[in-house]
């Protein structure tokens, strides 16, 4: 039987909790291109999350066989 | 045609009908299945693929009333309001692991709602629908709400007009879309997101260059921000202290609240494979950093001393672009907003409808209900919600959907232990989810019902339902800090649904037959037992729980 379970998903916590630490981002020094740290740290988050989201899909992603299979499945069912 | 913009109505008029003519086409794609394929975009097959499903989610999840409430409460309240930049941020990867399950379960066992999966993983007809009934209270009030950001921009426009005269605008554009949901399905929306999402980010990246060098920069407009909150000793464009615990947990309870929302399932539920879901995680956050512009689009009408139009904080944005943009681009953001609100309602009136049909009238009107009556009842359905939604808003006051909406969020999370818990374990026993889901919905209804709605000065301006932070110290705890409601409300039903789970137990009480397998939850597009589902309203639903039948 398959799983998804990997050591890689623990990755994943870092932009949950992080985003929700408030006192490290609620300040306004130091400021970058006119924005406040509370708007453009928040904002770099975004970065973040991205990231670590791509990794981990990187990181967890089938072998090149298992993706054709799903292809051919999906090209399967839309010429039906 | 007192006072209306021409310009800007053609502008409006003339996307909105590319809109509509694209709605009822996507209906034609599908019975030309061999000639158009669109391969990647998926329309000619039954499920999306990366692109579609980024645009369909996208326009699903960041609805126009987000456009419109978050700027609006950035303008009036100032830092609280970016709380919707860490909330689309921890949600991904929140639900990276959680949707793709979700996808796997739903396309084995053939469900289209989460109350089918409840009423499968736990084997009770009860729960599932307490899920049903909740979900379709949580989406109604949402629905209507996407209704207050069109008529935020038909008022910018000039449509002052009382009665009906001035709410015929309104009554066109959405009998336009019941119809062609109800023609098309959960296709036209699709195909109308890809024109909405164009527009939106063309809007903000336009508005992002031209209205910070108009107000003579970024800096200018923090500071005028900071100016107008840090006045009578505020915080500034900062967070108090007592304001952090309050902002954290409503960010998370709200990103633990979107994805169980039956209309993000019924996105979810449409990408053709797992890999596509995953890949959508990543894509997604693109939506969070539009979002992030877009609030500060509340302090730019700050700095513009922008003024809302009879007090209507809603209409600050549409307000700002009016200023700041030439009639013909005002119009282009208009119809952004506009087009914005149509793909949201299109996808939550099927959700709710599906619900109805499958949890409520199959499972208790009438049991023997052929598919073809089923599909005959879940499209009635889905346009008495949508004009429901119009009834509401014409006729209740706005501020009673607003209301709503946000005892939504706070009701819709109360799933979370059944529905989101459920697709990782079974320990909960079904009667424990009822008992706390009840627990949960009484403790988040007493709180929303204790809280004050306070004015600029503290005095009290209503005495319930004024907001969805509610303040530590009424529960006897010597802080000052508050916490989001929904979330304190989730806790008391988890410890509920633990302790009747030990309970009922202890009792030995039945606790039913699982209707899932282990391997239902991994299961990828390529397996035997994968199968299609139903294309909402279109098609008949599959056969009951438990009778896994794969397509060919």
């Amino acid at each position: 039987m398959r799983s998804d379970r990997s050591p890689w998903n623990w990755l994943l916590l870092i932009p949950i909790v992080v985003p929700l630490i408030v006192p490290l981002y609620n300040e306004e020094e130091p400021s970058l291109f006119g924005w406040p740290l509370f708007y453009w740290l928040q904002v770099a988050f975004v970065g973040l999350g991205v990231l670590v989201t791509v990794i981990v899909y990187r990181a967890t992603r089938r072998n090149r066989t298992d993706r054709a299979a799903a292809r051919d499945a999906i090209a399967r069912d839309q010429e039906r | 045609m007192d006072g209306i913009n021409v310009v800007e109505l053609v502008v409006v008029l003339t996307l909105f009908l590319i809109v509509t003519v694209m709605g009822f086409a996507a209906a034609r794609w599908r019975r030309a299945e061999s000639l158009m394929h669109l391969d990647e975009w998926g329309l000619g097959g039954r499920s999306f693929g990366s692109w579609i499903t980024w645009f369909l989610l996208g326009g699903d999840l960041y609805t126009a009333y987000t456009f419109v409430a978050v700027p609006a409460l950035m303008f009036g309240a100032g830092a609280v309001g970016f709380f919707a930049v860490p909330y689309t941020v921890v949600i991904y990867p929140l639900v990276f692991l959680v949707v793709i399950r979700l996808w796997s379960v739903s396309h084995v066992r053939g469900f289209v709602t989460p109350a089918d999966f409840v009423r499968s993983r736990f084997d009770s007809p009860t729960m599932a629908l307490l899920v049903a009934i909740t979900g379709i209270v949580a989406t109604m009030p949402y629905i209507a709400l996407q209704l207050v950001g069109i008529s935020a921009v038909l008022k910018s426009m000039g449509f002052s007009g009382e009665g009906l005269s001035g709410e015929l605008p309104l009554i066109i554009a959405f009998l336009v879309l019941a119809l062609y949901t109800y023609n098309s399905g959960l296709r036209a929306p699709a195909l109308i997101a890809f024109v909405k999402d164009t527009l939106i980010y063309l809007t903000i990246i336009v508005a992002i260059i031209v209205i910070p060098a108009k107000l003579g920069g970024w800096a200018e407009i923090f500071n005028a921000a900071e100016e107008k909150f840090s006045a009578g000793g505020g915080a500034g464009v900062t967070l108090p202290v007592t304001g952090q615990l309050g902002y954290a947990t409503l960010a998370l309870g709200s990103a633990l609240a979107l994805f169980l929302y039956p209309h993000s399932i019924t996105g979810v539920l449409a990408a053709s494979n797992r890999d596509v879901l995953k890949r959508n995680m990543s894509a997604l956050p693109v939506y969070s950093l539009a979002l992030a512009f877009i609030a500060l689009l509340g302090y730019m009408a700050i700095a513009a001393g922008t003024t809302p139009i009879g007090g209507d904080s809603n209409t600050i944005v549409p307000e700002l672009f009016q200023e700041m943009f030439p009639s013909w681009f005002a119009g282009i953001a208009f119809a952004a907003i506009a087009i914005g609100a149509l793909v949201p309602a299109a996808i939550m009136s099927i959700a709710a409808a599906n619900l109805f049909t499958r949890n409520i009238y199959k499972e208790y009107l009438k049991k023997d209900a052929t598919p073809h009556q089923e599909a005959q009842v879940a499209k009635v359905v889905s346009l008495v919600v949508k004009f429901g939604a119009v009834a509401a808003i014409l006729f209740i006051d706005p501020q009673f959907s607003i209301d709503l909406q946000l005892i939504g969020g706070v009701i819709i999370l109360q799933t979370l232990p059944a529905v989101a818990l459920g697709l990782y374990t079974r320990w909960f026993h079904r009667g424990g989810l009822i008992a706390g889901w009840v627990a949960g919905m009484v403790a988040g209804l007493v709180m929303l019902y204790n809280i004050p709605r306070l004015g600029p000065g503290g005095e009290v301006v209503r005495e319930h339902f004024g907001g969805s932070s509610f303040a530590l110290a009424k529960l006897g705890l010597d802080v000052e800090s508050s916490v989001y409601t929904g979330f304190l409300a989730l806790l008391v039903n988890l410890l509920v649904a633990v302790l009747f789970t030990v309970l009922f137990r202890a009792m030995k009480m039945d606790e039913g037959v699982d209707g899932t397998a282990d391997s239902d939850y991994t299961a990828e597009r390529e397996d035997p037992t994968f199968r299609e589902l139903p294309d909402p309203l279109e098609s008949a639903p599959p056969g009951p729980p438990g009778e896994p039948s794969a397509r060919r």
